[in-house]
């Protein structure tokens, strides 16, 4: 294949990864933004979510797109639920204490990811795409699956983006990153708030795992890797700042493609999460987020 | 009087018990002994200082790796390369702590974990050298050694147990005579209130440094008799699962106490073992004991026993 036909399919693979990148990344974004609660157990929902999904899929005899969709819709529910659950039961008991709750969610990410391998077992299990459509370009044929993700990934961010800039709902949420005791002494009850930021956060990150699992088998070692970009992400962007997550996720995603082209996958995961963490020490306001206050 | 009897006790208590353990135990036993030194290790920074590193395990790897490899590739022997594992790991814990220390809080939580994965990261891009996960075993020459006029047997299990136990009683020394000196309340009062402290007039980031190269020495000495003694070295050891280990330990003995570590080690070390026996799924031990710890008991074993009953227990 000449340069650049190949450089257009890195581009569109690299799009793919982004747009997933971008639902994980921003909800672990939202859940530090507002909550100032450094999620590990994160990539965890995300496996939940593709595990969740594949159960749903499974009941389903019908059409894969019965199934996928109900998965679509049922996942996040459910997923959403356990995390609200969690928030309830360990994070607010611990008050938010930066240490205590990293803690937590370390326990967290544990108790998912063993309680699944208990009983989803330690197999790579697929959910079939909705449709099978090949886009037949003049160089090589692509799945038209792929590009659903992207446009669906964009229309969950419009729609994220519209909630927190247009909604009261956005407004409340918005007022409790800011200043969290004058949102209080103005009437708004943070404690739902919390809860629901977190469930939300949680969510973003199973509708990811849903669109990706008919591209990638559900397997409940899976969550790893989603964590830490989102991590990189998240800092790249500026923590707590979903503009900058955006942008973050779209140069991470498509470069991760290109880098892994020049050099080993293993190298370019060196490189990339020391300067990561350079940035963190150096400008830990982030490269696109605004100064801290 | 009764701190120091306390600590003696426990140690004569650890060398009694060799002659009465079954084979079994008494190799358990050696290894939780060294990874008791490597909670230690991280105890001196979590508990004393106040600083969360989730990246420790590349302290301990940097003192499995030097050590192992040193004995692994060149005749030094294996005393020259024990000394070299620790001092690679005192070099290495400097570098990262003048770079981490210059966050606080959840980034230094962050950086410290991405150092710890970039580390892991690099033992298995040199594959080629550390063999990755599989890991290297050590050669026979690189078994025994002499010293002083002394022969030791590394395959010898009973002097395997008192070397470890030797180990174990330096650290256990060196943490005693640091926190209980004026270095150690020094630390205390970074950990209660650091700006209050930089006030009184300390150099905070000094003593900061002080005690992450302490603690990332005291690990790296735990990596490097670990892999010398069990002949192993291999990747697993610096993955974040290795760096949380040392955290739960820390935390379920009592973070801020001389001896929780031990405690911890010993009895997580056999919860997992048990729990190990019935289901792969043995890790949902580690998490289930962390949210109950820090949800209920976050001071740990040996700290809640010194609030309601001992206050005298260092």
């Amino acid at each position: 294949m000449a340069f650049g036909p190949f450089l257009l399919l890195a581009t569109l693979e690299g799009l793919l990864q982004a747009a997933v990148l971008t639902l994980t990344a921003l909800g672990l974004s939202l859940v530090f933004g507002v909550m100032r609660v450094v999620n590990v157990a994160h990539g965890e929902l995300y496996m939940l979510g593709a595990v969740v999904a594949w159960w749903v899929a499974s009941m389903f005899s019908l059409h894969p797109a019965v199934g996928f969709f109900a998965a679509l819709v049922i996942s996040p529910l459910i997923v959403g639920a356990i995390a609200f659950a969690s928030e309830r039961l360990i994070l607010k008991r611990l008050n938010y204490d930066p240490e205590s709750t990293i803690v937590a969610t370390i326990g967290m990410l544990y108790i998912i990811q063993q309680t699944v391998l208990l009983t989803y077992g330690p197999d790579a299990r697929p959910v079939s795409a909705p449709f099978y459509y090949r886009i037949q370009l003049p160089w090589f044929g692509y799945s038209g699956y792929n590009l659903f993700v992207i446009a669906a990934a964009i229309v969950l961010l419009l729609a994220v983006w519209f909630v927190l800039s247009r909604t009261r709902l956005g407004l409340i949420m918005r007022a409790t990153q800011f200043d969290r005791e004058m949102a209080q002494a103005f009437g708004i009850p943070i404690e739902r708030v919390y809860a629901f930021v977190f469930a939300a956060g949680a969510m973003l990150a199973a509708v990811a795992a849903v669109l990706i699992v008919p591209i990638r088998q559900a397997h409940y070692l899976m969550g790893l890797d989603p964590l830490l970009l989102s991590f990189i992400v998240v800092i790249l962007g500026g923590l707590g700042s979903l503009r900058g997550t955006v942008i973050a996720a779209l140069l991470i995603g498509l470069s991760d493609g290109i880098i892994s082209v020049f050099f080993s996958p293993t190298l370019a995961k060196i490189i990339s999460t020391l300067l990561v963490a350079l940035v963190l020490v150096f400008k830990p306001e982030g490269l696109f987020g605004a100064k801290a206050r | 009087m009764r701190v120091i009897a306390l600590h003696v006790g426990v140690l004569a208590a650890l060398f009694l018990v060799q002659f009465v353990l079954p084979d079994y135990h008494h190799l358990a036993l050696t290894r939780v002994m060294l990874l008791a030194i490597y909670a230690m290790g991280y105890n001196m920074l979590f508990g004393y200082t106040g600083l969360l590193s989730l990246g420790h395990a590349m302290f301990f790897a940097a003192g499995l790796y030097v050590a192992g490899m040193t004995a692994y590739y060149t005749d030094l022997g294996v005393p020259l390369a024990f000394l070299i594992g620790i001092c690679c790991g005192a070099a290495l814990s400097l570098v990262i702590g003048v770079i981490a220390l210059r966050t606080t809080g959840v980034a230094f939580m962050i950086v410290t974990m991405m150092f710890g994965q970039v580390a892991y990261l690099t033992i298995t891009y040199f594959t080629d050298y550390t063999r990755g996960e599989e890991g290297l075993t050590m050669p026979t020459s690189a078994r025994s050694f002499d010293l002083l006029g002394l022969h030791v047997d590394l395959t010898n299990a009973v002097q395997r147990y008192n070397l470890a136990l030797g180990l174990l009683a330096l650290t256990l020394l060196v943490i005693f005579v640091v926190v209980r000196g004026p270095i150690g309340r020094v630390l205390i009062a970074i950990r209660e209130n650091e700006t209050r402290t930089l006030m009184l007039g300390f150099d905070t980031f000094r003593m900061k440094l002080g005690a992450l190269v302490l603690s990332g020495t005291i690990s790296a000495m735990a990596g490097a008799a670990y892999g010398l003694m069990f002949a192993y070295v291999g990747s697993t050891f610096a993955t974040i699962q290795y760096s949380i280990e040392a955290l739960l330990f820390t935390l379920l003995g009592g973070a801020g106490t001389v001896l929780g570590p031990l405690l911890g080690s010993i009895l997580m070390f056999y919860m997992i073992d048990i729990t190990s026996e019935y289901t792969q799924a043995y890790l949902l031990v580690t998490g289930v004991a962390l949210v109950v710890l820090v949800l209920f008991f976050p001071k740990g074993i040996l700290g809640t026993i010194r609030e309601r009953w001992l206050p005298w227990l260092p």
